[in-house]
């Protein structure tokens, strides 16, 4: 495209690796912009001596990649031209071996030939002001990259496919059609439009408060699948926190870590335990102390507790519990956290009565028989709600989203309440409607410069 | 042979609702006005119902009475009857509908034009017109005078290529029997306007003598008639009543077997009609499980016999007319006297509009009224005020009057018009307006008298009235929320008597207006430091304290919606351009050139990421 005015949005070629940035097998820098091709020359050269331009959209060539003249890796130059792209542009993907390293080198030699680094979120941005997707669409298409284990890309497949869409839209077909029959009742009170009944219309209200409750009450869940929980063991040495570590170390490994917003500067490991990404670190004991060097160690397993997702709480079966293992038992009291139980073969000392009073959630685990696992995927499923998760009918996936279907939510309470307290039926109206352009919001279907500005601010680089 | 006739500021073709208020708005202004009809006969004609105001409809007659146009006094003068729409549903919906006298209303306006000064009214079909290399705008009239004007306003209503059709029967006609504008539309085609076609209709006129009112129910105004005007002082008399009746199987019957002759049906006629105001043929084809519709049989008068059928319009031959209005209740031997119609006609697609009402490519020629693409007087007499107002202050170089949906439905309709468009004769809803709790009918004075008085259209008399009731409902705003009422029997048995519960403690005044259950009238008894004030200050301050948590969220909804109305978009955007627009949305932006984000955002065809583009447009253009 020649046309460099000012009203081309994308004069520049973009380049980023748009594949998870962490050890995996391949990974992929994709640069998209009139200059694509031209630029992805310059690094890369068929084994075949063809170039870039010589072949059509939608096919590969098989070369090296090199940064001037030294030669980095062996590649494969996908093609794809405009407008038949993700983005809409001219795109060239060069898959590598997906080490970071190697990567980082590719990226770097593209930049020298004339790219410019991807801003958050640029790629899909392009894509959506090319009109290629739709806003919910872009959104779950970040989520399909940020996804780890089989349920969270699921649902991000179900938001792909519009599974969220189609929900909205069935709970706004129903705001949507009592709307307008208040509408017509009201604006054309000769015409003998039956009487809205008031009983019909607030068990309507209330069963469409109930399908957004529970998407809202499932977003939590959620992003723990997406984006996995922060997980803390904590217990007193030697209580049989290697235990645990070791019957956890069994499950796969994660493989994406860098892309959710948590900190993870205390993630150790992380470990996919059922859907749900673990990230694990463990604490030191919580007890009081007058070492001052200890104090801020048990100040800060302290801060890792409050702010975990998940919480771990081992103990030994084998010894009674002391002052530290009530100190955890209190501190934890009101936090999602589940009583990990290590059972030896020595006798039982521990007063399980008092562990059962303090925990909704009691796993037994032992490292001779190596039983507890089923288990614990079964109470950490069960306390983080994941267990009745079904993608399929539609997942928020952003803030953006839950923010929208909270308003539209509190809108609907609102005509509840409006109902029952006796109000007139215009106000009624009038929130339902409020509902009806919340859902509208959340779905892409009404533009609000927030909405934009929101969804874009929350795309990572490299898609 | 062609004579030089006159020239003038303004020139308004046709004297219909629209016409009138465009008229005399521009000669109050002090522009030198004319305003040419057909038929001298038929200023201010209503040639369907004889009725005025309505659901919303009631809202823009209070509108326009509070920007200083004429309907709303003209109506409270000849009020037959008058009721207040929807009472228990809302004041968001309350709407007020007046029976009228029709002829009187015609004679009524008639006279007040007649008597403006700087205005003249000529009696002439305008037969083409075109613009001069000056800007100045020819009018030829069929006798071949030229009148010369630098703004003219086309407000031709039915006229406009009117083509009637009774059954197999169809005739080139205006409403009621008039001459239509035969040539107009051709020179206005020539000179690049986009035309289209519409149609409505309306029922037979009968003798009321020949109706037997003896089972028919009975529908009486309301005590005391509120009027629309708020120069209104002393409130009309209900007159008359109407009486209302219903199809019936028989009735269905003889149109199912008729269907075929009606000209709709056997598509005769092209043109668009109401979706919102059906034929009884449309009724009973659309809704073939409903057993009944309704009718109202209306007073057309006090000095006539001729009674309207409200809901019974209709094109079908005058044969089957005949026997499906006998197949009615009460008019088993009913004498037609004047057969129901349907009119097609032409009119122009509102998208070539700015919010003015001018056309974008024609400087100093403005729209109004069915013309537009609406339908109904009000919504025509809404129009013709704007356009009115807007020439006047174009020529006088000072700023349009751009009223925008947050501030009246006046505003919800023009923005509607002249951003969807229109796919069939367009009518004014309550449920068109998104911030109907804030556009009331009890507070268009607050929310438009000052604009009208900035304008110059409000007397000083008037401004003074609508000061001190401004001054009013603030001082009894403030009473109610300071008047603690203590804990009494008498309090409490009114409280219990109405299902809310009683008090224990003392409670504010403004507290207890917020229950849905209590008013004013109620609390009567107990509030003992009731100031005497008008009806209309009590009902105003109650509604905005029941309702104060709607009022504050739509004016936030409101702020919200006018950030995107600030970020301007220039008139000389080249959409095709901007890459990223979707080929749909660039079409749709480039035909209705929105002055604003916020206008292009209700566009139809253009989406949120259209939007996204346009604000990263903007943005960049800013940036360079």
């Amino acid at each position: 495209m020649e046309n460099k005015s000012i009203y081309n949005t994308s004069s520049k070629t973009i380049a980023a690796i748009s594949t998870p940035q962490a050890p995996g097998g391949i990974g992929i820098v994709r640069i998209s912009g009139p200059d694509a091709r031209k630029i992805a020359g310059k690094v890369f050269t068929s084994s075949r001596g063809k170039t870039l331009d010589d072949i059509k959209g939608y096919t590969a060539l098989y070369g090296r990649v090199h940064d001037g003249d030294e030669d980095i890796d062996e590649a494969i130059a996908l093609n794809f031209t405009a407008p038949a792209s993700f983005t809409g542009e001219d795109v060239v993907e060069l898959s590598c071996h997906g080490g970071l390293y190697i990567l980082r080198r590719v990226l770097k030699a593209v930049f020298a030939a004339g790219a410019v680094p991807a801003g958050p979120g640029e790629f899909t941005r392009r894509a959506f002001l090319n009109g290629k997707i739709g806003l919910t669409e872009a959104e779950s298409v970040m989520q399909l990259i940020g996804a780890q284990g089989e349920q969270a890309a699921k649902a991000a497949l179900a938001g792909h496919d519009g599974a969220l869409e189609k929900k909205i839209r069935q709970i706004r077909e129903s705001l949507l059609q009592m709307a307008g029959h208040l509408s017509a009742w009201a604006d054309y009170p000769e015409e003998d439009i039956p009487e809205v009944n008031e009983g019909s219309l607030h068990a309507t209200l209330c069963s469409v408060k109930g399908e957004l409750e529970r998407l809202l009450s499932q977003f939590e869940a959620g992003r723990a699948i997406r984006e996995g929980v922060v997980t803390v063991i904590a217990g007193r040495p030697n209580v049989g926190k290697s235990t645990l570590m070791n019957l956890l170390s069994g499950c796969e490994r994660s493989i994406v870590t860098e892309y959710a917003g948590t900190t993870r500067d205390i993630v150790e490991d992380t470990v996919i335990l059922g859907d749900i990404p673990l990230r694990l670190s463990d604490t030191a004991g919580i007890h009081l102390t007058e070492d001052p060097v200890e104090r801020i160690g048990v100040e800060r397993a302290r801060e890792r507790i409050r702010e975990a997702q998940l919480i771990l709480a081992v103990f030994d079966s084998s010894q009674e519990l002391n002052d530290e293992d009530r100190e955890l038992v209190s501190f934890v009291l009101r936090s999602p956290a589940i009583a990990v139980v290590n059972k030896s073969d020595l006798p039982i000392k521990i007063d399980i009565k008092y562990i059962k009073e303090n925990f909704k959630q009691i796993v037994y685990i032992s490292a001779l028989s190596g039983e507890g696992l089923e288990q614990l995927k079964n109470a950490v499923a069960e306390l983080l709600h994941t267990a009745g998760l079904n993608p399929a009918d539609g997942i928020l996936f952003t803030e953006r989203q839950r923010d929208a279907a909270r308003r539209a939510e509190d809108s609907v309470s609102e005509a509840i309440v409006a109902v029952e307290s006796g109000m007139t039926l215009d106000a009624v109206t009038v929130s339902i409607e409020g509902a009806i352009s919340a859902l509208l919001e959340l779905t892409g279907e009404r533009a609000t410069e927030a909405v934009v500005d929101s969804v874009f601010h929350n795309f990572c680089v490299g898609k | 042979m062609r004579y030089n006739a006159g020239e003038y500021d303004v020139a308004v073709i046709g004297a219909g609702h629209a016409g009138i208020e465009a008229s005399l708005a521009s000669a109050r202004l002090g522009c030198r006005t004319c305003v040419f009809t057909i038929n001298m006969d038929a200023v201010g004609n209503c040639p369907c119902n004889p009725s005025i105001g309505g659901t919303a409809k009631g809202h823009l007659v209070r509108e326009i009475d509070a920007l200083g146009g004429e309907m709303g006094k003209t109506a409270d003068a000849v009020t037959l009857q008058s009721r207040m729409l929807n009472l228990g549903k809302g004041p968001a919906v309350h709407s007020l509908r007046a029976q009228i006298d029709r002829r009187e209303y015609s004679k009524v306006m008639k006279h007040k034009l007649e008597l403006q000064p700087n205005l003249h009214m000529k009696q002439a079909e305008v037969v083409e017109l075109t613009r001069e290399e000056n800007g100045i705008w020819q009018l030829v009239t069929r006798m071949d005078a030229v009148y010369r004007a630098k703004a003219v306003i086309i407000a031709t209503g039915t006229f406009l290529g009117g083509k009637i059709y009774i059954g197999d029967v169809s005739y080139e006609s205006g409403p009621d029997g008039m001459f239509p504008a035969a040539f107009l539309g051709a020179s206005l085609k020539k000179l690049g306007l986009r035309l289209r076609r519409f149609k409505t209709g309306t029922p037979a006129r009968v003798l009321k003598s020949s109706i037997d009112f003896t089972d028919l129910e009975v529908q009486y105004g309301d005590e005391p008639v509120i009027p629309f005007s708020y120069d209104t002082l002393t409130p009309p008399k209900n007159r008359a009543v109407c009486h209302i009746s219903w199809t019936n199987e028989k009735t269905k019957q003889i149109i199912l077997e008729n269907i075929g002759r009606s000209p709709m049906y056997s598509g005769k006629i092209e043109g668009i009609g109401p979706r919102y105001c059906p034929s009884i043929e449309d009724k009973i084809m659309r809704f073939r499980d409903k057993p009944r519709h309704q009718l109202f049989i209306e007073p057309c008068g006090l000095d006539t016999e001729e009674m309207y059928l409200q809901g019974m319009s209709s094109s079908l031959p005058e044969d089957v007319q005949i026997a499906f209005y006998h197949s009615i209740k009460g008019l088993e031997h009913v004498q037609i006297m004047r057969s129901a119609y349907a009119i097609e006609y032409d009119c122009v697609d509102p998208l070539q509009l700015n919010a003015s009402l001018e056309f974008m490519d024609f400087p100093g020629l403005y729209g109004a009224g069915q013309f537009n693409g609406s339908s109904g007087y009000e919504e025509a007499a809404a129009q013709g005020l704007v356009a009115g107002i807007n020439a006047a202050l174009k020529i006088q170089g000072r700023e349009p009057m751009i009223l925008d949906r947050a501030g009246s439905y006046i505003g919800t309709l023009v923005d509607d018009l002249i951003t969807k468009g229109v796919t069939d004769p367009y009518r004014m809803m309550t449920s068109r307006s998104e911030y109907r709790l804030i556009l009331r009918q009890d507070n268009a004075d607050e929310r438009l008298t000052p604009i009208g008085r900035k304008i110059g259209l409000i007397s000083d008399e008037r401004w003074e009235r609508f000061k001190l009731k401004q001054k009013q409902k603030e001082e009894e705003r403030k009473r109610v929320k300071s008047t603690v009422l203590p804990p009494s029997e008498a309090l409490n048995r009114i409280l219990v008597s109405h299902e809310t519960s009683p008090v224990t403690t003392g409670v504010r005044l403004s507290d207890l207006l917020r229950r849905p259950q209590l008013n004013y009238e109620c609390l009567k008894e107990v509030d003992l430091s009731r100031p005497d004030l008008p009806a209309a200050v009590f009902e105003n301050v109650e509604i905005e304290i029941k309702y104060e948590g709607y009022i504050k969220r739509q004016k936030a909804d409101i702020a919200e919606m006018r950030r995107l109305e600030a970020q301007k978009l220039p008139q000389d955007i080249d959409y095709t351009k901007i890459s990223g627009l979707r080929s749909e949305a660039q079409e749709k932006l480039s035909k209705v050139k929105p002055s604003s984000v916020g206008q292009a955002s209700r566009i139809s065809g253009v989406s949120p990421a259209d939007i996204s583009v346009l604000l990263i447009w903007l943005a960049r253009k800013k940036e360079a």
